[in-house]
């Protein structure tokens, strides 16, 4: 198979925030770069982040950098690495000054300067009174990000390959990453895009979950591209998960709802949080309300013909204050669930927002792994950053408004890191063809005629198992069944066919190679999770409530090829100040 | 296979429909599969049209948050949100 090539000095993939800041940097030192991006890139979920993105400006309350880091160590659950919190933290008021500078139209405050608001887990003087934290444009934070950097890249000649599915990563005999095989999904062709670095920029992967806040492009490509390499998955077991997400659909019911005084109750119209958390009952944390919710149903008091959510009640509320405070909660049930919140309770369930885990890197967005002795070896010629990438500044648990603070930072740092690279490593290298040919064959794999299971039933199945067995109500034997379960599904995927062959946007064609990366994550996921016996931010188990410091304060690494588990310290040394040592963490 | 042959673009539009926000995934999955095809012609080319908006003035208009000026663009938000 002579497959055609395409040369470029550095290769990005995925044109969200984090990949195109990165591109930005590359194309701006003369650098001829590429994206690659499986939707038109300003269709990133990048968009879909609304509440803002944070920097201590101090623009509202008085604020600085190290507040911020410690409110990131600690909302990491002590999992986060200090040196790269510190240095995202230090780094973020000029990243948003850049922002504001390139054209993102920020809201303003009277004085003139960014408008700031508060967000949960923010703090002033370590751990003290609220801070004001979060920089927004409105409701439309991430969207104007993303325009922003799109119309500068345009501007800095950035190659773009849209509507360009990459496939899986080639390399050389040393294991340098020299680009990635990819399929031009309007002509269903493959193409070879080779260069002397690739930046991993492909985001998250909530589709792993029936219940998620994610779009349907969700599916952590990036994630199963470097398991499949060879290169482990860091702290997989870490997926944030949001209490209130409409039923079966995904779609988040802010806190808000429960802040003006909405309440949760089961099939006996019970107000269950009462039992949960006497004194805040609804509106407990995130994780104390989700554990509820999905114990609730899991006891058989569940609402419904399949008795699998609970209802949130806003019709005590009337219909003023539903209106005037909440009408975006009002226009997405309307819409979606043919119901008005002013007369009839919200089915809710928890719903899959955000992974904390992905393909781990050092500060410099340089993809490392565990080699001989070292535990961080960097892998030549690969870099990663943003939600796909574990870098780690979020841990075990992510603060509002520091993932789009994480992509910038990091796509602009992994971009420095390569400009370095390339001044001395000038010319392409040869890339092995063995390892062109294998993804080859997983591409052409879907070509095979008759008949077989279809990918929608294999994606359900997946989806459903993930939810049961290792969404927020987790314990040894449902994790033990859960793996069981997901290696019976995966078994299945080589008898799936697809029905339609045709070549030009084939779209059934990109779910199956989706379904594919959604199942290697997927074990991942759920063995990482089985092994962590402690409860650390996200990752909460029934049988084990306590965090264990002593034997679990340590990244978890998941490998592919040989389905084992290996672990790597945590870094707990920042770069110019003090170790937040661990804290028991309340808010 | 029906699809792609006697409606050349539906499987060009289907990738067109996904986008960076699940309520417009849902949106327009319902939308495609149900209502698409008895599409008038003219109707058919205001999809298309509509498709090249920008995610969240899609997401402000089909949540009813916002109305589009233009009346095409209008009658497109109802027969997607009578679709869902
Ligand atoms: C509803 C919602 C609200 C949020 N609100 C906030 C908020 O207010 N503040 C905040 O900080 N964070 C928020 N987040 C989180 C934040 O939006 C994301 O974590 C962040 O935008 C991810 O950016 P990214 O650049 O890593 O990836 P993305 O923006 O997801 O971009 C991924 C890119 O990779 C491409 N891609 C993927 N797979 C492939 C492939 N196989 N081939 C080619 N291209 C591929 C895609 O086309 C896309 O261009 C929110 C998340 C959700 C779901």
């Amino acid at each position: 198979m002579n497959i055609p090539v395409r040369r470029f000095d550095t290769l990005i993939l995925g044109a969200g925030g984090g990949g195109l800041r990165a591109a930005l940097q590359l194309a701006r030192a003369d650098a001829h770069v590429a994206v690659v991006s499986k939707v038109f890139p300003t269709r990133s979920h990048t968009v879909a982040a609304q509440g803002g993105v944070n920097a201590a400006l101090a623009n509202v309350t008085p604020d600085n950098w190290h507040w911020h880091m410690y409110d990131t160590v600690k909302g990491s659950d002590y999992l986060g690495d200090q040196d790269a919190i510190e240095y995202m933290c230090r780094a973020a008021a000029h990243l948003v000054y850049e922002l504001e500078h390139a054209g993102v139209p920020f809201s303003r405050l009277e004085s003139g300067r960014i408008y700031q608001r508060p967000f949960g887990g923010q703090s002033r003087e370590f751990g003290g009174a609220q801070a004001t934290r979060t920089c927004a444009a409105a409701d439309r934070t991430g969207h104007a990000i993303l325009h922003t950097l799109y119309q500068q890249n345009i501007r800095a000649r950035t190659h773009f390959f849209d509507e360009c599915f990459a496939i899986d990563l080639i390399h050389d005999d040393d294991g340098t990453v020299l680009g990635v095989l990819t399929m031009d999904i309007a002509t269903g062709e493959p193409l070879v895009i080779e260069a002397k670095t690739t930046l991993i920029a492909t985001g998250g992967c909530g589709q792993l979950y029936r219940t998620t806040t994610n779009a349907h492009i969700n599916t952590g490509d990036g994630m199963a591209m470097a398991l499949r390499a060879g290169i482990p998955l860091q702290d997989m077991e870490f997926f944030q998960f949001h209490p209130t997400g409409i039923a079966g659909k995904g779609m988040l019911i802010t806190e808000g709802a429960r802040g003006e005084g909405g309440y949760l109750v089961n099939k006996d119209g019970e107000r269950f949080m009462e039992r949960y958390a006497p004194n805040v009952k609804d509106l407990a944390s995130r994780d104390v309300v989700s554990r509820a919710i999905s114990i609730e149903v899991r006891e058989g008091r569940g609402c419904g013909p399949n008795a699998d959510h609970v209802m949130l009640k806003l019709d005590h509320l009337g219909s003023d204050i539903v209106a005037k405070r909440l009408p975006g909660i009002r226009d997405t049930c309307k819409t979606f669930m043919h119901l008005d919140p002013v007369d009839t309770p919200i089915p809710v369930f928890p719903t899959a927002h955000y992974a904390m885990g992905g393909i781990p890197t050092d500060r410099f967005g340089r993809v490392v792994m565990p080699s001989g002795d070292s535990p961080e070896e960097v892998v030549p010629g690969l870099y990663a950053a943003g939600e796909c990438a574990c870098v780690s500044v979020h841990g075990a648990n992510r603060l509002g408004g520091n993932s789009l603070l994480d992509i910038l930072v990091f796509g602009r740092a992994a971009a420095n890191d390569i400009l370095g690279f390339l001044k001395n490593n000038r010319y392409h290298r040869p890339p092995n063809q063995d390892c062109i040919d294998k993804a080859y064959e997983r591409f052409a794999r879907w070509e095979k005629r008759g008949d077989g299971e279809s990918v929608q039933a294999v994606r359900a199945d997946l989806k459903k198992a993930m939810e049961d067995h290792c969404g927020v109500f987790r314990t040894e034997k449902i994790m033990q069944e859960g793996i069981d379960v997901i290696k019976a599904i995966r078994a299945r995927i080589p008898d799936v066919r697809l029905q339609d062959q045709s070549k030009v946007f084939n779209t059934a064609r990109v779910e199956a190679l989706e379904l594919e990366n959604l199942a290697d994550i997927a074990i991942a996921t759920m063995r990482s999770a089985e092994a962590r016996q402690e409860s650390r931010g996200a990752h909460s188990r029934i049988d084990y409530p306590d965090r264990d410091d002593v034997h679990w304060m340590k990244h978890s690494l998941y490998t592919l090829e040989d389905d084992t588990l290996d672990y790597k310290p945590v870094r707990t040394k920042p770069l110019s100040v003090e170790t937040f040592p661990p804290k028991k963490r309340v808010y | 296979m029906s699809g792609t042959t006697c409606q050349p673009g539906l499987e060009r539009l289907r990738w067109q429909c996904r986008r960076g926000l699940l309520e417009l995934d849902l949106l327009f999955e319902a939308f495609l599969d149900k209502r698409y095809s008895s599409l008038s012609d003219a109707d058919k080319e205001t999809f298309n049209q509509f498709l090249e908006q920008q995610d969240q003035t899609l997401q402000e208009w089909l949540l009813g948050k916002t109305a589009p000026e233009d009346e095409a663009m209008a009658r497109m938000v109802k027969l997607i949100r009578d679709a869902i």
